[in-house]
């Protein structure tokens, strides 16, 4: 593999392969910062991958009050499914269980998609006949009573189809205290590119998988290329000096903010140099044929 | 492209349709043909011609030049991306069955202004007659959307059967505001008397002034409704007066409880 050197870090001349994906989202505000947080982290929790949990979700960014349609601090959190229909089935559980029931929370529509997911118009029933409807400049509420006021809840919130799940760096470095610098610092940066979220555990995934197994029936195993402890036993992709691998995993609404996305975690870990941080940054495919989208790290250096 | 302008020549000796005036109805046409067509509603035959000196201009932004309370169905039918202007008062029907647009008054506006109103922003800046709002007898619901703003005072059965849009009066409301709601919402800053709500069943009223409601709204105590700060947010531009009240703390009263009930009326607590 050729290398290009950036900073004293090496870069792969590899691609991340991502897949089209259906995204959705919504912003939930609250009488506070903290309980429209709460209630966000809660929606977007068992979400870190289409493959056990239905969807991948997270929280995209803070809405400040003059930003929200109600005057109160917000959090906009997005989700992303393989097909509408499981976007939507995510959604609405995810907000009738974790969002609904969350105190002081309220929901609205903050994805211009293509298509539309009802979700006031699922959740008004829990108001058994006491929700009421309000049309404001065109888009209808509901307003449930409950137990702490009214949940006030947009009827249809936006889905597109153009989103893209699946962009990737691996970040490669020393040991585990350097690699997790620079990875975390890679998250703070594709964090603040908005409409891309990282839905793993702190934006973070150390379980890469490759696809397949030894075993009946797996589809999916540990991807041992990559795994440090077996660098001398296994076909490994690592090079002497690594001995921690992190990825950062990264889902956006439009092809351009999963592109942003990995540029901006690219720059904030090649910022940081080899001594300190990653010694390499690699990106994770199946090959180019299974995903048509791809993100080439030599494309996306700064 | 400058506006379609109709000036005033003269206040006829009755009431006249201008409901063929409405911007669709007169795009494409020449000012001698638009000064020909009968507008009368007598036996005494009276043409665009006689009322008003017609400047054509782009008919999606009529003006007209001068008012009359005998101008009756202004911006009727009125379609979304149209305007129509005022300079002075208008007669009755200003703006009935309008499906989007603009409609601004200067001055007052008679009877059953925006009945049938399904869309447009109606503003009036002088007072409105009776029946704001309301369906035509024989009509079974009222206003069906779009946003009506009267900077002045309104008549009696103000709202009447409104089913889905918002009425703001900054004045005074006439006997019985809100009579038989359907559902929507009606904002007064002034004074409201007689049956207020009478037969409300899923609307929303809110009082700048509180006063006492009749035994068929119940209190529900005072709270802070996320909804009523989207509503303000929304009503900011149109009457930031009536954004303030809906910043506030409100009481909720319940009812009307003689019928289905779920309505409310609203007052700062």
């Amino acid at each position: 593999m050729s290398e290009l050197i950036r900073n004293g870090v090496r870069i792969d001349d590899s691609f991340a392969e991502a897949f089209p994906m259906s995204g959705t989202g919504i912003l939930i505000t609250g009488p506070n910062a903290k309980w429209a947080r709460q209630a966000a982290e809660t929606m977007t929790g068992f979400a870190t991958s289409v493959i056990g949990c239905g969807c991948e979700a997270a929280i995209d960014c803070e809405v400040p009050p003059e930003e929200t349609p109600d005057g109160r601090p917000g959090v906009r959190a997005l989700l992303f499914a393989m097909s509408s229909k499981d976007a939507e089935k995510q959604l609405v559980n995810r907000l009738g269980q974790c969002v609904l029931t969350c105190p002081g929370s309220a929901v609205y529509s903050t994805v211009k998609g293509e298509f539309e997911i009802k979700v006031g118009d699922a959740v008004r029933q829990f108001g058994d006949k006491w929700q009421m409807s309000k049309v404001v400049d065109g888009r209808r509420f509901w307003r449930v009573p409950v137990m702490d006021g009214e949940f006030f809840c947009e009827a249809k919130v936006g889905l597109t189809k153009k989103s893209v799940g699946g962009g990737n760096l691996l970040v490669m470095g020393a040991d585990w205290d350097s690699t997790m610098r620079a990875t975390e610092a890679g998250v703070a940066a594709v964090r603040a590119v908005p409409d891309a979220i990282a839905p793993f555990p702190g934006g973070i995934v150390r379980s890469g998988s490759k696809v397949g197994s030894q075993y009946k029936g797996m589809g999916a195993s540990t991807n041992d290329a990559y795994c440090p402890t077996l660098r001398g036993v296994t076909n490994s992709a690592l090079d002497a000096d690594i001995g921690c691998v992190l990825e950062i995993v990264i889902d956006g609404l439009t092809d351009a903010a999963v592109s942003a996305a990995m540029r901006a975690g690219l720059k904030a870990i090649i910022d940081m140099g080899p001594e300190n941080g990653a010694k390499r940054i690699g990106a994770g495919n199946y090959g180019g044929k299974l995903g048509p989208f791809h993100y080439h790290l030599k494309d996306l250096l700064p | 492209m400058k506006p379609f302008v109709f000036t005033l020549r003269q206040e006829p000796a009755q009431r006249v349709d201008l409901s063929a005036l409405s911007p669709d109805r007169i795009a494409g046409r020449a000012a001698a043909e638009i000064e020909k067509i009968e507008i009368g509603t007598t036996k005494a035959a009276i043409k665009v011609g006689d009322v008003f000196g017609v400047s054509v201009g782009d008919p999606g932004v009529v003006r007209f030049e001068g008012g009359s309370s005998r101008f009756d169905l202004v911006g009727a039918k009125l379609l979304p991306d149209h305007s129509v202007h005022v300079d002075g008062d208008v007669g009755a029907q200003l703006g009935r069955l309008a499906k989007g647009g603009r409609i601004t008054v200067t001055g007052s506006a008679g009877a059953y202004a925006a009945s049938g109103n399904a869309g447009a922003l109606i503003e009036i800046g002088g007072n409105v007659g009776d029946f704001l709002a309301a369906p035509l007898a024989g009509e079974l619901g009222g206003m069906s959307g779009g946003r009506v703003i009267v900077r002045g005072n309104a008549g009696a059965r103000a709202g009447d059967r409104l089913r889905r849009g918002v009425i703001v009066i900054e004045g005074d409301a006439g006997e019985d505001l809100g009579s038989r709601l359907i559902a929507g919402s009606i904002v007064v800053l002034g004074a409201a008397k007689g049956r207020i709500g009478y037969l409300n069943r899923r609307g929303t009223i809110v009082l700048a002034n509180a006063r006492d409601l009749g035994p068929t709204y119940i209190d529900c105590g005072a709270h802070i409704l996320t909804f009523a700060g989207l509503f303000a947010r929304s009503l900011r531009t149109d009457s930031p007066r009536a954004a303030a009240v809906l910043s506030r703390k409100l009481r909720r009263y319940g009812g009307d409880t003689a019928v289905y009930g779920k309505g409310e009326i609203l007052t700062p607590a």
